[in-house]
């Protein structure tokens, strides 16, 4: 009996961190009646990461936050303005950590220079295998 | 010469399992600073969260005394933790508004009711803008505005006692 308690318990884990009881907002889950729109918005959405599920994109998620977050992306690309603008609206408060699309200034320099420099490095070491064996 | 470049992949392997092992041994939790300290508070007007309680607007954080602005909700349970923190600093004269998150009046009623209301002010926010353009990531924060309206610090989760020094010396620097 007790085991079957203890399994009971285990198989309902008590949620620590709850979830509200209002609805999601009305964009969160609905599309923009434009597809031209909706797409520049999923566009958008997938490239934004969500604040309290890291390591997910605010399209992906199901937190509430990141329905509220759809939400204001899909109002803001239907009142006309552009997905920058939008993330850089975004970055202004919480920094290049929310957008998944860094952007190139110094601190990003190596991310974007390594592939270069490691394709650099492979042709410098494969170079000897190419070169025509002395008769 | 030669013989050193030889180990340079062993090396470079090494590295690479390393920073894996730290990463999956100590996972990194990551708390998203608001990078709008220093900077003026948004424009908002939000309706008032509860009746009787006046709303709270982003007139009333420039009033020229420094307050404190704590976001919350009645289904956040560490807002429950910091609840007497929150009462210890009102007693102590800090003058508090809140931000409610997607909340209801009568639950908002009934965490007050049940846990203390040291607030001034609440406003709802019922889609989070206001909390998105605070650069807030979560309940429960906590921010320092000093009387000109600019954000000068953050508390990022619930208040313990021990934050209580930090939290009191912001609100001193914010004079």
């Amino acid at each position: 009996m007790r085991l079957l308690l203890i399994a009971a318990m285990a198989a309902v884990p008590a949620p620590v961190w709850a979830d509200s009881l209002i609805p999601p907002a009305e964009y969160a889950y609905r599309q923009l009646p434009d597809p031209k729109l909706e797409a520049k918005a999923a566009a958008l959405m997938h490239t934004l990461r969500c604040l309290v599920c890291q390591g997910q994109s605010i399209a992906d998620s199901d937190a509430e936050m990141a329905g509220d977050m759809r939400a204001m992306v899909r109002r803001r690309i239907e009142a006309g303005e552009s997905p920058e603008q939008i993330r850089a609206w975004l970055i202004e408060r919480y920094g290049n950590w929310v957008s998944y699309a860094p952007p190139v200034e110094p601190v990003t320099w190596p991310l974007w220079a390594a592939p270069i420099l490691l394709i650099g490095a492979g042709l410098y070491l494969a170079r000897g295998r190419f070169r025509r064996k002395p008769r | 010469m030669r013989r050193l470049v030889l180990w340079v992949p062993l090396v470079v392997f090494l590295i690479f399992v390393a920073t894996v092992a730290i990463g999956l041994y100590k996972p990194s939790e990551r708390t998203i600073r608001s990078q709008m300290i220093g900077k003026q508070i948004p424009a908002f007007a939000l309706p008032e969260a509860v009746p009787g309680k006046p709303a709270l607007g982003s007139d009333a954080l420039t009033s020229g005394e420094p307050r404190l602005l704590n976001v919350f909700a009645s289904w956040c349970v560490p807002c429950i933790a910091e609840a007497p923190q929150l009462m210890e600093l009102a007693r102590r004269g800090v003058p508090i508004d809140a931000i409610a998150i997607r909340d209801r009046p009568e639950d908002v009623a009934k965490f007050l009711g049940r846990w203390g209301d040291p607030y001034q002010r609440i406003g709802s926010d019922r889609d989070s803008s206001v909390q998105l353009a605070m650069g807030s990531s979560g309940v429960p924060e906590t921010f320092v505005i000093d009387g000109k309206g600019v954000i000068r610090y953050q508390h990022i989760g619930d208040i313990r006692p021990e934050h209580l020094p930090a939290i009191l010396r912001a609100f001193e620097a914010a004079q």
